[in-house]
């Protein structure tokens, strides 16, 4: 019997990929704030009512982090150009061979902004990444992963379940500490909480990759050196293209050709190194993640405002990163609101989390209709469409 | 099935073995027991017989071991994956996907079955184990009892000859456990599967059991028989082979059945002697609850409009099935968990608006997990810091520990403490506060039957000394021997309340072994028993 109560795991990390997309391609607070809300409304409208789906929070909390230490930074390594200067620290006298840098000095409006924005960015991106942990299940990811991946599949879900566990036995530990009269804050508490917090995560990490291994996960069929040292060749020199690509990219400066052209070298060594791989391992699926209309538009909306953002920024700089020299009011524009707000659409696309008491019949089924070629041919611009339109009723 | 061939084993920086010489042969289709106190080797001898030792936990193995004809030295876990299933203490760690289904397919689909068999597998193993109704739900969101019935259907699905348990039952009320060994009876019954458990409440068990082996403890071979014949001489043995002991049966019985086929001389000899009551005369009230409604932003309330008072000196169990609203009400009652309405007052403070330091002095907490509540390297460093916690002199926190579990050493890693020690070291720091009313969140959970007494001991101690004890447990033997009064919780309400004898004779669930044995004769505990027995009537 299949569900289709479950979205593609893959979709909600494109989703999100696109949206990190977004981020990394404007420094505008207006877009970035809107980005952050985007992914807060959609994960809590959609978010499953179980364990790791609690530690979007921290996700929240780590944000705010990165543009404290962000700015603290900018403000004691040298924050001095602009004219704006709105208070001066104590400035410390390196010797020469230290010439390049400053410590304290003049700390100026301009380039605190300009902080501040990047530290936003910054927290943005780990905002998304977040939100994907926090809607696409973890474990299943596990199964589209292709068997030559076996150990990396191991790692990343005890990894992946690690985080929220950590966060739900700190949770649990700071409470018990509380019984000891400890109050939970300052820096004496993070001591007491983080070593049992750490030492438990350890314990169940090992625990959980000795129950997949008992249960048979990673079994292997006998395969030749030769064959092992081609799978590996490839797969690094698959990930050596990926890394270059997706850095050439995401990163605006860089040259757009090599970025391409890598990512594409990239994919193939991949594909042919894991085709190699996969033939040593055997393994049977119970059930098959289909790529529904559902999947495929909570990932195309995700995509498409990574595409909007793009666009912005590359036709329309002054939107995309308002100037801090001299500082400017960020200005807002259509086709940028108009995209993001497009990735608000799995909010009602996406299927209701199962919550607890979700003993639902049978009957509650969605009423998509996945195997048909025409939902799952869907244009991306349809998607979109759709999804607008979903967004707009709102 | 599994042979053990002269196996000792012995863990990286250990200086003794872990197991000593075991030398022995479980035939298949059998349900074999392996009994022993805390540290005896149970899990080693386990883990031993589904490759986790040595392959994951490191260590020497010495001499050899087979599971259905293969070597555990040339096969890792996952390549016996298909003929040893194994079921670990807490199923929720072991658990790699996210629901029903998905689960019990797991393993399947990493030995590579074919999918038609695999859905017709789920499907039998989804009516075997009573899951239909909660197949499509989350692991997440499954009872304990239902939790771990899919940690043993994961396991069935691949068709093990060999099923491994350690502990199955141990996180469970009496019904959960009750459901999951009539499960694990069919599947020996029914599909001729070789089990190899252990569990510490024999008294759950014992009865489904072909074969027992009984681990000494480091250094000594093991015994391997019938259960007769080897709780007969074992350290640890479940109550009614105690009271047949006592008695002097012959053969020795080890059910509740067999024991009362032999004790109707026994009961018409207890008939003549008046049963000690279990009520004690309780103090001033400690503790008084009015009217408490505690729930969870967006669900019905835990707990509902609960009244209750309880006395200085008084033991009092709470009980109830899991998920019953236990926990929530001891925490409630801790003052860490507001109520929405209602009041909790110890004397006349309400706890809740207390800080933490102050809040011990009125009402000590000992969490289900006390480990939770170490921090420091060395059982010395904790116990200092309990004096400061509890701003008492040094060495008043030692001192407290060494009566109630004697001979831990200072320089000892909390880590590396049996459950019990762990257990009386929080016991020990938090009752440095003298608090009014103790709270114990399962405190039984993974003790043997001698760190069971001594605990016994220590709360009986503590109510002479005035202290309100209040127990959540699911552990009826150890509530009939240190509770006056039992409460059961149920839909957030107190169902039933009154004196321990009462209470548990009045349904089978909540029986002590002794009572169903020596029934109606209202006997709760073979030391009562032994002690009618001494005094002339």
């Amino acid at each position: 019997m299949t569900r289709h109560r479950d979205l593609h795991p893959l979709a909600w990390w494109l989703w999100a990929i696109g949206l990190a997309t977004a981020a990394s391609r404007t420094t505008n607070p207006l877009f970035l704030i809107l980005i952050i809300a985007v992914a807060g409304y959609v994960v809590a409208a959609r978010r499953p009512e179980q364990g790791w789906a609690r530690g979007f929070r921290a996700y929240l909390i780590l944000g705010l982090v990165v543009i404290g230490i962000r700015t603290v930074f900018h403000i004691i390594f040298g924050g001095g150009l602009g004219e704006t200067v709105l208070f001066r620290l104590p400035e410390l006298r390196l010797p020469d061979w230290a010439a390049g840098i400053r410590l304290g000095g003049a700390v100026s409006a301009e380039g605190l902004v300009s902080a501040l924005y990047d530290g936003l960015r910054l927290a943005t991106l780990l905002i998304c990444v977040g939100a994907a942990v926090t809607l696409a299940e973890p474990r299943r990811l596990l199964r589209t992963l292709p068997g030559a991946l076996y150990e990396l599949g191991l790692v990343v879900v005890v990894a992946i379940s690690l985080a929220p566990q950590l966060v739900e036995s700190a949770l649990r530990v700071r409470r018990a500490r509380s019984l000891r009269g400890g109050s939970g804050t300052g820096l004496r508490a993070v001591a007491s909480i983080g070593m049992p917090v750490l030492a438990m995560a350890l314990d169940r990490a090992v625990a959980l990759a000795a129950a997949m291994d008992a249960r048979g996960y990673g079994r292997a069929g006998s395969v030749s050196a030769g064959a092992r040292r081609l799978t590996a060749g490839l797969l690094l020199a698959g990930l050596l293209g990926l890394t270059l690509g997706a850095y050439g990219v995401l990163d605006a400066s860089a040259q757009g050709g090599i970025g391409l052209t890598s990512l594409l070298i990239g994919v193939l060594a991949s594909i042919a190194g894991l085709a190699v791989g996969s033939r040593r391992v055997l393994r049977s699926r119970y059930r098959t993640d289909r790529v529904d209309a559902r999947s495929a538009l909570v990932a195309a909306s995700g995509v498409g405002a990574g595409i909007c953002l793009v666009i912005v920024s590359r036709y329309d700089v002054a939107t995309a990163y308002p100037s801090t020299y001299p500082l400017t009011a960020p200005q807002l524009a259509l086709l940028p609101v108009l995209g993001l707000l497009l990735a608000l659409a799995p909010a009602w696309i996406a299927p209701a989390p199962a919550g607890p008491a979700a003993a639902m019949p049978p009957t509650a089924r969605s009423p998509g209709s996945p195997g048909s070629p025409g939902t799952r041919a869907l244009a991306p611009g349809r998607a979109d469409e759709t999804a607008v339109s979903a967004a707009a009723r709102s | 099935m599994i042979a053990f061939e002269n196996v000792s084993i012995r863990y990286a920086d250990a200086t003794t073995d872990a197991l000593t010489g075991v030398d022995l042969r479980v035939p298949d289709g059998e349900l074999c027991l392996v009994v022993g106190r805390t540290g005896s080797g149970k899990s080693t001898l386990l883990g031993a017989a589904s490759g986790h030792v040595p392959h994951f936990t490191g260590g020497r193995l010495s001499g050899r071991v087979l599971v259905g004809g293969r070597d555990t030295r040339e096969h890792r876990p996952r390549e016996l994956a298909d003929v040893v299933g194994v079921v670990g203490q807490s199923p929720v760690d072991g658990f790699v996907t996210a629901s029903v289904e998905d689960e019990l397919a797991f393993t399947m689909e990493s030995l590579g079955i074919d999918r038609p068999v695999m859905r017709r597998r789920v499907e039998e193993t989804l009516d075997l184990l009573g899951l239909a109704d909660v197949r499509h739900r989350p692991l997440a969101a499954l009872s304990a009892g239902q939790q771990q019935r899919v940690a043993i259907g994961s396991a069935l699905t691949a068709h093990p000859r060999v099923l491994v348990l350690d502990e199955p039952t141990s996180a469970l009320d009496p019904g959960a456990a009750e459901d999951v060994l009539a499960a694990l009876h069919r599947l020996v019954h029914d599909l001729g599967i070789t089990v190899l458990l252990c569990e510490h409440r024999l008294e759950r068990v014992v009865q489904y059991a072909d074969s027992v082996i009984s681990l000494g403890g480091p250094g000594q071979r093991p015994t391997y028989g019938v259960p007769g014949d080897v709780l007969g001489t074992a350290d640890v043995a479940p109550p009614v082979v105690h009271l047949a002991r006592l008695a002097g049966w012959t053969p020795l019985p080890v059910s509740v059945r067999g024991a009362r086929r032999q004790a109707a001389d026994l009961r018409s000899r207890l008939a003549l002697c008046t049963a000690p009551s279990t009520h004690r005369a309780g103090g001033d009230i400690a503790l008084r609850v009015s009217g408490l409604t505690v729930g969870y932003r967006g669900a019905p309330p835990v707990l509902n409009d609960l009244d209750l008072a309880l006395a200085q000196g008084q033991v009092a169990a709470l009980m109830g099935r899991n998920g019953a609203g236990k926990s929530t009400l001891l925490w409630s009652l801790q003052g860490a968990l507001k109520p929405h309405r209602g009041s909790v007052r110890v004397g006349s403070d309400d706890p809740s608006a207390m800080p933490p330091a102050d809040r011990r002095t009125r009402v000590a907490l000992v969490p289900q997990n006390p480990t939770d509540l170490l921090y420091l390297d060395t059982v010395g460093a904790e116990c200092r810091q309990g004096d400061k916690e509890s701003r008492r002199p040094a060495g008043t926190t030692r001192t407290l520990l060494d009566r109630i579990t004697p001979g831990v050493g200072d320089a000892t890693d909390p880590r590396d403490l049996s459950e019990g020690q762990r257990l009386s070291l929080v016991l020990a720091i938090q009752l440095a506060a003298r608090p009014v009313v103790l709270l114990l969140d399962e405190p039984t959970r993974g003790l043997d039957y001698l760190s069971k007494d001594r605990l016994g001991e220590a709360v009986a101690e503590l109510a002479r000394d005035g202290v309100a004890v209040l127990l959540a447990t699911h552990d009826v033997e150890f509530v009939a021997t240190v509770a006056d009064r039992v409460l059961v919780l149920a839909g957030g309400e107190i169902i039933a309340d009154g004196p321990t004898r009462d209470v548990v004779l009045s349904s089978p669930t909540y029986a002590p072994q002794v009572a169903k044995v020596l029934a109606p004769e209202p006997w709760l505990t073979v030391h009562d028993v032994a002690h009618a027995l001494s005094v002339p009537a």
